[in-house]
């Protein structure tokens, strides 16, 4: 325990120091973003059992909905962010709604269907942009005081949305609230019998997730100045899954370091493998899948446990 | 000429058959999924990058060994099943016994897998496959010129649809490899090859999903992307018809090829999103969908 608390605050002061390294902050606070997003799908996925297959609608509607507050209704970054988890949650409560009346495979399926439905709005409505997405989204000053331009600024700010998430997140899983969804998802008639109203649980866990899914894509708009289709799309879907894949499904900070790795990857991957990046990825899943499915961190858990469980 | 609601009937008309011909795509398409969640449980993703590798060995075959479309119609679903029954003996039986959704990740890196390789190999612009002779020109229904292709695009779809409802539903194998799933050790027991058949099922299917790849290449512009965008529509679709029935998948193809060319002409802003409207709506009226049992 006194490791890992050490572990913890060795990263701690590392994350806090960023802007003093040189590092570019904006790929920083990028990948941070897509931290947010993969730990949204693990909530559902790893600590639900619920696997979406379109969590990008949530991610990338806020991500428009931010951007539309933003530069038309001139709402400050504050609030706009606050809008744009809003539209994600209540999209995430329309899609939820529908999607947990199937399971499991089913389930994934309804779901890439309906961020399909989604893309396709996207793509259509007046408001998004259509295929130019919206442009120049200013970051402004947060309540008016913090002036969210300066890089250092912002990145303190979407540190302190990240390690807020974690908390959430934590908060959740080991909630009386948590554990119900944590036996649903081992034993979902065992639950019924027990008299749990288990769809109002698993109701509740995809409108959670898919806010934070939308609290990620509102920050990024911030951050990057533009929403765009890419936001809303499959492949953006099916990269948070590499990620919380990669990382380790289930596991408390997998997605975060997986979506590092995956962010890092698609930066720099293609001046080292030109345009055999989806090939790259597509290896990539298909070896995790088939001889790593604990993921990184579920990996090192299971040395660091030793025999110790099971 | 009469109308309806404004529309004049032959315009209605004309969209339904192209619509019908759309429908022919979906519902061979979700029959091959139907068929391989149906015996083997595996939903599979990689069915649209399938699909487009159909097209894409047709035209190779074209281009580069002078294979022609009749036998590319035969030839280049063969290969592709046989490069399925490949994957499913390499990757797939690995993950027999583990949660179903694995299957359905390991099959989204095979698509990502095809897609990119056929994106290096021949670039995102399009290529066109020509019509074959025999089928060039247009037959005059009155209401409309259909081009000859088409008809025989929907004729074709039909006849192999139905096949495969025979071959599965009414044949002796079809019943083996339904009792394959049923109950695969009792099966083996008696003597029968149950991975062999597995393996089958999975080539079977692809080599369907190939086989519409063929047929569609006339009538499309071929492209790496061509299937990631389609099989979502037909996951839909499956949802809509219930995921394991054979039946269920081919009429609910045809039928909602016929409704989204109808909303072509009634109110075209909305004919993307139509099928997942569809969708949801099953969805809230008979989760299982519309020919599935729960």
């Amino acid at each position: 325990m006194r490791t890992r608390t050490v572990l913890y605050s060795m990263v701690g002061v590392c994350a806090a120091a960023i802007p003093l390294t040189g590092i570019y902050p904006v790929f920083v606070m990028q990948l941070l973003c897509f931290a947010i997003f993969a730990c949204s799908f693990n909530l559902l996925l790893g600590f639900g059992g619920m696997l979406s297959f379109g969590h990008a609608a949530f991610f990338g509607a806020a991500a428009y909905a931010t951007g539309w507050l933003v530069t038309e209704r001139h709402w400050g970054p504050g609030a706009a962010i606050a809008g744009g988890m809003l539209v994600a949650a209540a999209l995430g409560a329309a899609v939820g709604g529908l999607a947990i009346r199937r399971r499991g495979i089913y389930l994934a399926m309804v779901t890439l269907a309906l961020a399909q439905l989604v893309y396709f709005v996207c793509l259509e409505a007046p408001f998004t942009g259509g295929e130019n997405g919206l442009q120049g989204v200013v970051r402004g000053r947060l309540f008016g005081l913090l002036p969210l331009q300066s890089d250092v600024v912002m990145y303190y700010l979407v540190l302190c949305l990240f390690v807020a998430v974690l908390g959430a997140i934590w908060r959740i899983v080991h909630s009386p609230f948590g554990r119900v969804l944590a036996a649903i998802r081992e034993n979902e008639q065992r639950a019924i019998s027990l008299g749990y109203d288990i769809n109002r649980y698993k109701l509740l866990a995809f409108v959670l997730s898919t806010a934070l899914a939308g609290l990620g894509g509102a920050v990024k708009t911030l951050v990057l100045g533009f929403a765009t289709l890419s936001d809303v799309s499959q492949s953006t879907s099916g990269e948070v899954i590499l990620m919380t894949l990669l990382g380790g499904i289930g596991t408390f900070l997998g997605p975060v370091l997986g979506a590092g790795i995956v962010v890092t990857l698609q930066e720099y991957l293609s001046e080292l493998v030109g345009g055999w990046v989806t090939v790259v990825i597509g290896a990539i899943f298909v070896a995790c899948v088939l001889s790593f499915r604990r993921g990184i961190v579920g990996t090192i858990a299971r040395l660091a446990g030793g025999g110790s469980r099971r | 000429m009469a109308e309806v609601f404004g529309i004049p009937v032959g315009v209605i008309l004309g969209q339904l058959m192209l619509g019908l011909v759309n429908g022919a795509f979906y519902a061979m398409l979700s029959l091959g999924l139907a068929v391989i969640f149906g015996l083997m449980g595996v939903v599979n993703f990689a069915h649209g990058a399938f699909y487009a590798l159909g097209s894409f060995a047709a035209l190779i075959g074209m281009q580069r060994l002078g294979i022609g479309y009749w036998p590319g119609l035969v030839l280049a679903p063969l290969a592709v099943g046989l490069l399925g029954m490949l994957i499913e003996r390499l990757w797939l039986r690995r993950l027999q016994g583990l949660e179903p959704l694995y299957g359905l990740l390991l099959t989204f890196g095979v698509a990502l897998l095809v897609e990119g390789c056929l994106q290096q190999a021949f670039g995102s612009s399009g290529q066109s496959y020509p019509v074959p002779d025999l089928l060039q020109g247009a037959l005059n229904l009155g209401f409309m010129f259909l081009p000859r292709y088409r008809a025989w695009v929907v004729v074709a779809s039909l006849v192999v649809c139905f096949g495969t409802w025979y071959l599965i539903e009414r044949t002796r194998l079809g019943a083996t490899l339904r009792a394959a799933r049923e109950n695969a050790p009792l099966l083996q027991s008696f003597g029968v090859d149950v991975p062999l058949l597995l393996t089958l099922t999975y080539g079977g299917g692809v080599a369907l999903a190939a086989l519409a790849g063929v047929l569609a290449a006339p009538v499309i512009l071929v492209t790496p992307q061509m299937g990631g965008s389609l099989v979502t529509v037909v996951f839909a679709v499956v949802v809509i018809g219930g995921m394991g029935s054979i039946l269920g998948a081919i009429v609910s193809g045809l039928a909602l090829g016929l409704i989204e060319g109808l909303t072509k002409v009634v109110y075209p802003e909305a004919s993307n999103i139509v099928v997942f409207v569809i969708m949801a709506l099953v969805l809230l009226v008979r989760p299982a969908g519309l020919f599935g049992r729960e």
